[in-house]
């Protein structure tokens, strides 16, 4: 029994969106949920549109066709300023930092916004700083000089100075050692209790479906396959359909 | 070995002269810098080459005149002058620039080459041919070797470093500050982190606008204020920017500086509008040999 496409109480629901690249069509109509709260990964082989599904919710590209919604509202025709004022977080693939800001600085970009208090900001940042002890030694430091471990660290933890609903994660542990694999397990762990919905685009499949509960499949620019994570757990024939692994 | 006591000699026969040309060199090199700075600010942004920097310079200098003639204060007339441009800057760059966003960059030259020449135009039509003063705000002059030199001059090199001071402030240590700084290097993360980027654009034009107009109302006491008198200064201030590394504000100040006290020495033994040559031999140089920008640091 595969679980219903969306979910009942949907955050972010996309509706048989297509996104074209120029004149190449990237997208040929995906449809998925994440609910509240919810981690769900994104799995498939380089250049299935994984990447491509996270900016066209981030608002990054446009879509041709279909639309996004967030908690029952479109908003596929949204600035990604706005989207991230409503609660949608990105940590794009080759993280994005801007390298000659300080870490301060960098976290600051999130940070700054209407309506938050001092007291706040310093919570924030005090949870960060509790969670990547490394941003805090290095706050004054250039963003351009960190390892690339850190600077995953500081693209996760600048997605979470917006406060958001949902993270829209891109490949966090690509590139990076071990350890550093570990750690970024465990901030989605910490990020899922807290309360704060992953959309986690992954190779690593095995992070991927220990971190989630659902899983969608994509190929060619379409999701093939939807299923709870526990199932494919259980049963590895599906992942070694799709992803050879 | 000769030719170099020669010169030494010269040098010393000429002492004073050095010390005013580098006076007068700093001075010039300070509004340079004011020009330049909006300039390159507007270019690092949004990668917009504005030609029409030389007009919001001429516009400034003309807002001044009239509030100057209205109010009597040419601190009043500053500050009006500054917030009239800005706010004139910025309507520009909602109505041409904005639309623009994400195409050729020829296009946006032709967009800010046309507002060039519809302001200049429309200064002449308004203002006519005859060039207008600005009555400097005080007149005191101090003894500088054989020269009476005036303490304006002065003023305005302290003047344009505070504005550039204050502009470095900014951009270090605000909110808005960080936001142009992470719309700079990286507009599409900046916008994924909720930051308004069309907004922070037309911002930044403003600013860029209001400092051109600053200068044009502190310079125009020294020149005379007429409807071509953007061109030089802009032409000088793109020189400094590709000089000073494209977008790079601390290179842009520093090249500033450089080439007016370049010229200036230049021109005590050749005539000031020869002088001239010697910063496009700066800028062939730096196109040559060092095509980032002779004041960044090597790229890694």
């Amino acid at each position: 029994m595969s679980p219903p496409v969306t979910p009942q109480d949907s955050l972010v629901t996309v509706e048989d969106i297509h996104t074209y690249y120029g004149k190449s069509h990237i997208l040929h109509g995906v449809s998925l949920g994440v609910g509240r709260g919810e981690v769900v990964g994104l799995l498939g082989r380089n250049g299935v549109g994984k990447s491509t599904t996270l900016k066209t919710i981030m608002g990054l590209v446009h879509p041709s066709q279909g639309r996004v919604l967030l908690e029952g509202k479109p908003i596929t025709r949204l600035p990604p300023h706005k989207l991230a004022r409503l609660g949608i977080g990105y940590v794009p693939e080759d993280r994005r930092i801007f390298r000659l800001l300080t870490v301060m600085e960098n976290l600051r970009t999130g940070l700054d916004r209407a309506g938050v208090s001092e007291a706040k900001k310093q919570e924030l940042l005090d949870k960060v700083y509790a969670y990547f002890p490394v941003l805090a030694e290095r706050r004054s430091q250039a963003g351009g000089t960190l390892s690339g471990g850190e600077q995953q660290m500081l693209a996760i933890a600048r997605a979470m100075m917006l406060e958001p609903k949902i993270i829209l994660l891109d490949e966090p542990t690509e590139g990076l050692m071990p350890r550093m694999v570990s750690q970024i397990s465990q901030i989605i762990d910490v990020l899922h209790r807290e309360g704060v919905a992953i959309l986690l685009v992954e190779q690593n499949v095995p992070l991927t479906l220990a971190a989630s509960q659902r899983i969608y499949i994509m190929e060619k620019g379409v999701v093939r396959h939807h299923a709870a994570a526990a199932e494919l757990k259980a049963d590895d024939a599906v992942i070694h359909q799709y992803l050879g692994v | 070995m000769d030719f170099l006591w020669h010169v030494w000699d010269a040098l010393a026969a000429n002492r004073d002269i050095i010390v005013i040309q580098t006076v007068n060199g700093i001075v010039t090199g300070m509004i340079l810098a004011l020009v330049a700075s909006g300039l390159t600010l507007i270019f690092g942004i949004m990668d917009v080459v504005n030609f029409a920097h030389g007009e919001l310079f001429m516009l400034g200098a003309y807002v001044g005149v009239i509030v100057l003639a209205a109010t009597g204060s040419f601190w009043t007339a500053l500050i009006v002058s500054v917030l009239t441009v800005a706010l004139i800057g910025a309507v520009l760059q909602i109505t041409t620039l904005r639309p623009l966003i994400g195409r050729d960059p020829l296009t946006t030259i032709l967009a800010t080459f046309g507002i060039s020449l519809v302001l200049q135009n429309y200064a002449l039509w308004q203002f006519g041919p005859v060039a207008r003063k600005i009555q400097e705000p005080f007149t005191g002059q101090f003894t500088l070797f054989y020269l009476q030199y005036p303490w304006y001059r002065l003023v305005i090199a302290g003047l344009s470093a505070a504005i550039i001071t204050a502009l470095y402030l900014f951009l270090r240590y605000s909110t808005y500050g960080i936001w142009i700084r992470a719309t700079t290097q990286d507009r599409v993360m900046a916008q994924a982190m909720g930051i308004p980027v069309p907004s922070v654009h037309t911002a930044v034009f403003a600013i860029g606008a209001g400092m051109a107009a600053a200068s044009g109302v502190l310079f125009g006491p020294l020149v005379g204020v007429n409807h071509a008198m953007g061109l030089d200064w802009v032409l000088k201030a793109f020189i400094v920017v590709v000089v000073g590394g494209m977008g790079n504000l601390g290179g842009s100040i520093a090249a500033s500086i450089f080439i007016s006290l370049l010229e200036a020495y230049a021109s005590i033994w050749v005539s000031p509008s020869q002088a001239i040559i010697v910063s496009s031999v700066v800028l062939i140089l730096t196109l040559l040999f060092r095509p980032t920008g002779l004041f960044v640091p090597t790229p890694k």
